[in-house]
């Protein structure tokens, strides 16, 4: 059966390869830095279930301290641009359709996939088909461009160079969430600003709570990235005991328009890696908060407007 | 108290502007070392976090087939259609990307789009290249227009999926509400999110027609 270890398996491989490009690599100075990098994050893939803990966490501190070394990218063997352009001439639209081919393989995978339950697991079906698309989408390509396996691995390096260490750190920001829930920093926070709302008038008192509760989802989720790990906490702490318990509150307005007022922190700090930190260095800008900078607006009038929907409508 | 000295680092290492994945390496340690975990314990901890969150290395699997796409020249494919299009600006291309985006994470098709197989092969070329007919493109002004074409995709499917109701943010409410003593259905949740849906959209496009019209106008 095909279940998530074959695919950590199939990544793993992957940046294995990586790591041997840069191994062989002797143009660029610093090539062990970045082998053992993308080796030790390899192994950390494909052997993750079973080494100790223990020793996964340290393989984990030498990614952090190759990281703080800095990584350098090896010297780019691709094409230069008149080849590229010749290149999209000939093979014109062609070209889409193995790039559309991964969202669309992953989609009907995903769509497939359950009526399948003995050839793949069937609680990790989005990931499997991702991965399946990957793999149409690499066929679909290397016919299409009659390249090798082996400019498959120098091209996906080249990226995953000017991607650097922000590959592995969503991964770290989950370890640290881990960390935050093992440790209570959640309970406290919402100690701290529940005993932060003044309960003297009613009236003012519940649009208090309102705004503390919007506006404590989206910090709290600029803490800790996510607004899944704010909104337990916040909800919690806040909003069923006052909201919902003092003030008779709709939990349903509540929870949908405080989730949301959360996806408004998401956009606005760079804990939320994988939105904003990793598609910077995706696009390969030079200011990695220049997402987080273009979001805030949009966020910021999403979050008072969820505010005020809310003290409108959850008291109703 | 102590054991939020962890956000501490977190904030003070952004402002120093250290490396983000050593900051939040330290975080994580100083979090458990304040919590009264032993070192071994703390470093078993991080280890197993990292190890359980492996699938999001999974999206990386894209890279080889994008990587070699562009070797073959989509994003110069992807610029030859958009200048061949008559009135397409930056600005019009992102709004465009934005619409389509949002619609189909409604009805939960959040798996067509994303930064590494949409955004950085066909979005952002598509909109530079709009962008190159409307202005002089100074390095300035192209990281503006990568930066807005993220930002479309994130916004457009924050606020798009939560309207699908098997989404995962609606399935973690439910199932809160319910551990809560409240029984709530995901349809009611999901109806609760179509304002803000809308409004994301009005904001957002008012947002990035303005940012067309200052782009086209300093000419």
């Amino acid at each position: 059966m095909i279940g998530l270890e074959t695919i950590y398996v199939l990544a793993g491989g992957m940046f294995a390869a990586f790591a041997f490009s840069h191994a062989v690599d002797r143009a660029n100075p610093a090539r062990w830095r970045s082998t053992l990098f993308w080796g030790v994050f390899a192994t950390l893939l494909i052997l993750g279930s079973y080494l100790p803990h223990f020793v996964s966490g340290v393989m984990v501190l030498v990614l952090v301290g190759l990281a703080w070394i800095g990584l350098k990218p090896g010297p780019d063997a691709t094409t230069d641009e008149q080849t590229r352009k010749k290149s999209a001439a000939r093979l014109g639209n062609a070209l889409f359709i193995a790039a559309l081919a991964i969202p669309v393989v992953t989609l009907a995978g995903t769509l497939a996939f359950p009526h399948f339950k003995s050839l793949v697991d069937a609680k990790h079906v989005t990931l499997i088909a991702l991965a399946l698309g990957a793999t149409v989408g690499l066929l679909l390509a290397m016919s299409l461009t009659r390249a090798p396996l082996s400019a498959a691995a120098a091209e996906g390096r080249r990226l995953v160079d000017s991607i650097g260490w922000a590959t592995v750190l969503p991964q770290m920001l989950a370890a640290l969430g881990g960390m935050f829930a093992a440790a209570g920093v959640g309970a406290i926070i919402a100690k701290l600003t529940s005993a932060a709302i003044p309960m003297s008038d009613a009236h003012v008192a519940q649009t208090i709570t309102v705004v503390v509760y919007t506006c404590g989802m989206a910090l709290f989720t600029m803490i800790m990235g996510n607004a899944f790990a704010a909104f337990p906490v916040m909800t919690a702490g806040i909003g069923l005991p006052l909201i919902v318990g003092k003030f008779g509150g709709d939990p349903v307005v509540m929870s949908a328009l405080g989730m949301l007022s959360g996806f408004c922190g998401t956009l606005m700090t760079p804990m939320a890696a994988n939105f904003n930190i990793v598609p910077a260095a995706v696009l390969e800008l030079k200011d990695r908060n220049a997402v987080i900078k273009v979001q805030i607006p949009t966020a910021l009038l999403l979050l008072f407007a969820n505010t005020v929907l809310m003290s409108i409508f959850v008291y109703r | 108290m102590i054991v939020l000295s962890g956000i501490g680092v977190v904030i003070l290492g952004f402002a120093l502007r250290l490396n983000p994945l050593v900051v939040v390496a330290a975080a994580a340690i100083v979090t458990g070392l304040c919590a009264g975990m032993d070192p071994v314990v703390v470093i078993s901890a991080l280890g197993k976090a990292f190890v359980d969150n492996r699938f999001m290395a999974v999206a990386w699997l894209v890279l080889p087939v994008i990587g070699l796409l562009e070797r073959a020249g989509l994003r110069e494919r992807a610029k030859t259609l958009i200048s061949r299009m008559k009135g397409a600006t930056a600005g019009r291309v992102l709004m465009g990307y934005f619409v389509i985006r949002q619609f189909t994470a409604t009805l939960g098709l959040t798996a067509l789009g994303g930064h590494v197989p949409m955004v950085r092969p066909l979005i952002a070329p598509m909109a530079e290249a709009a962008a190159e007919r409307q202005t002089t493109l100074t390095p300035e002004k192209r990281e503006m227009v990568r930066a807005n074409a993220a930002a479309a995709d994130n916004i457009a499917l924050f606020f798009g999926e939560d309207v699908f109701i098997a989404i995962g943010s609606i399935l973690l409410i439910c199932g809160f509400l319910a551990q809560n003593g409240v029984n709530a259905a995901p349809l009611d949740i999901a109806l609760w999110a179509i304002p803000t849906a809308l409004l994301a959209l009005v904001i957002h496009l008012a947002r990035l027609w303005r940012f067309d019209r200052r782009l086209g106008a300093k000419k």
